[in-house]
């Protein structure tokens, strides 16, 4: 960030002289400063699984939730800020309103990943307004199977089979490339999902986080929802079970 | 309009200034009247209708039944117009009259209960508010002189504790145990009367049973009726029963029934 202090960076409104925008470029480092978002689509449904920092032991436990319905089929991730990320919460159920009043069926993902996108780009156009501190992944169980978009605070978005975004993506990608994501159904997705924001969670910088686990599928009859306290449990306990096994094999290795 | 006067339509000369004019309709305007353009229409009746919707309360839970007959003044139109909704887990709705009002009134009530989902707090409407809700829907309308042309009722579980309630197009509304809307008030409700002062406490299948029987009777009796019905229960055995034929689209607690009456005898 040597450009910091030149001049060019108090605008979004404006590029610097090798053609950056840096209010958006701050802003990407807003979402790197969150928690880990992770996406998984298999071959039946979408899996998200969010690492919720919690910085006092004094809040109440599912206060701040970071995963949305903004349809009855469709789910939103978001990273970074979240109180900017309602806003965009707000807008896309909006957007899947406005759509089923128009057309009277839900909002095909595509679509409203095309308006939110657009929404979040507004924003890095005008000197009057800041862009989005925050990432989202949208997902959806739809009739030609699971699908999955991400955008980013420049208001650019691409289909996914897994994605990673906020302070650890780094080492949840290299975790998700790992998995054969085509192959594998939404039940092995949570297990993996809770295991990689495990896997990456930072114990020595960040104490407590909560863990969010939601998913839309097949199994769910196409219905975007927290997943059920059981499988929650049972992905959160065999998550434990593998970080155990892994420090046991690192110690043995010393 | 009809009651547009200019003297270069109706009589090339006029013999007497200021004057009404031979032959054409006097307006007591001073003329600027004629290019008002700012009227409105409002709906002065309904167009395409359902007739009546009954609904009762019995132990443990409340049935609302209606026919699925859309009728176009008397000419027997649309045969496969259900009018019953599920609102949610514990409330359904049925309506009668105006069967575009009904289908307006429904999809802002499912847009309404897709928000309450996505706020995913845990809670719901239960149907006392959505029955209030309506009374303001309705009441608010009918202050514009532009009614929703519609009657409905309300039925559901109120903290486990049935309710029935209904509103019209004026605004009107009340809660009862057993409710009859349009030619059902003055045929279906004695009968439903007469049922629940001999059987205070009714079970489920009684519940149907009566509702079969006034649907009977309404069917050889009020000519916008139609042998093909819906009937729809809100209660709490059904609840447990069905939770495993949850579909997608059905809340699971509700069973549909299509009651062919033609063949039967009152």
């Amino acid at each position: 960030m040597s450009s910091i202090g030149t001049g060019y960076d108090l605008s979004a409104s404006q590029f610097s002289p090798d053609g950056r925008v840096f209010q958006v470029e701050y802003a990407h480092k807003a979402v790197e400063n969150s928690g880990t978002v992770i996406g998984l689509r298999g071959k039946d449904g979408v899996v998200f699984a969010v690492e919720k920092l919690v910085t006092s032991k004094l809040y109440e436990p599912g206060a701040n939730k970071r995963i949305f319905n903004i349809d009855k089929n469709v789910g939103m991730a978001v990273s970074g800020l979240i109180s900017d990320a309602r806003q965009i919460v707000e807008t896309a159920r909006t957007e899947a309103m406005n759509y089923r009043a128009q057309y009277g069926s839900n909002i095909p993902l595509r679509f409203l990943n095309d308006r939110v996108s657009m929404y979040m780009h507004a924003y890095t156009l005008y000197s009057a307004v800041r862009p989005f501190g925050c990432s989202v992944i949208l997902g959806a169980y739809e009739a030609d199977g699971p699908v999955m978009y991400m955008i980013d605070p420049s208001g650019v978005s691409y289909g996914y089979y897994g994605c990673a975004v906020g302070k650890a993506k780094q080492a949840a990608k290299t975790e998700i490339e790992k998995l054969k994501l085509s192959d594998m159904t939404c039940k092995d997705l949570v297990k993996e999902a809770a295991r990689i924001i495990y896997l990456v969670h930072d114990e020595l910088k960040d104490k407590q986080f909560e863990l969010e686990l939601s998913w839309v599928g097949a199994d769910t009859k196409g219905v975007f929802e927290r997943v059920p306290q059981s499988v929650f449990q049972e992905a959160e306990k065999s998550a434990k079970a593998a970080m155990e096994d892994e420090s046991d094999s690192d110690t043995e290795d010393m | 309009m009809a009651s547009v006067v200019s003297g270069s339509l109706c009589i090339p000369a006029r013999l007497w200034q200021n004057g009404p004019s031979a032959s054409c309709l006097f307006n007591l305007s001073d003329g600027l009247a004629d290019q008002n353009t700012y009227f409105a229409q409002r709906s002065q009746a309904p167009i395409t209708t359902g007739t009546s919707v009954l609904g009762i309360t019995f132990e443990g839970g409340v049935a609302i039944a209606a026919d699925i007959l859309g009728s176009y003044g008397s000419l027997a139109r649309f045969r496969n117009c259900p009018r019953i909704m599920h609102v949610n887990d514990n409330i359904i709705l049925g309506a009668g009259g105006d069967y575009a009002d009904y289908q307006y009134l429904k999809d802002v009530i499912e847009q309404k209960i897709l928000e309450e989902e996505c706020l995913d707090d845990g809670f719901s409407i239960k149907p006392k508010a959505l029955h209030c809700w309506l009374t303001r829907v309705m009441y608010n309308r009918r202050s514009k002189f532009d009614p929703f042309w519609n009657n409905f009722i309300v039925g559901g579980l109120q903290d486990d504790e049935p309710f029935l309630g209904t509103v019209d197009k004026l605004g009107t509304a009340y809660v009862d145990r057993h409710i009859a809307t349009g030619y059902g008030a003055y045929m279906a409700l004695p009968l439903m009367r007469e049922e629940v002062e001999r059987n205070p406490i009714m079970t489920k299948d009684a519940a149907q049973k009566l509702l079969v029987k006034c649907l009977e009777v309404l069917y050889y009796r009020d000519s916008r009726s139609f042998p093909k019905v819906k009937l729809i229960f809100d209660c709490l055995m059904s609840l447990q029963s069905l939770l495993s034929t949850c579909s997608f689209s059905f809340s699971p607690y509700c069973q549909l029934f299509y009651l062919f009456l033609i063949s039967a005898t009152i």
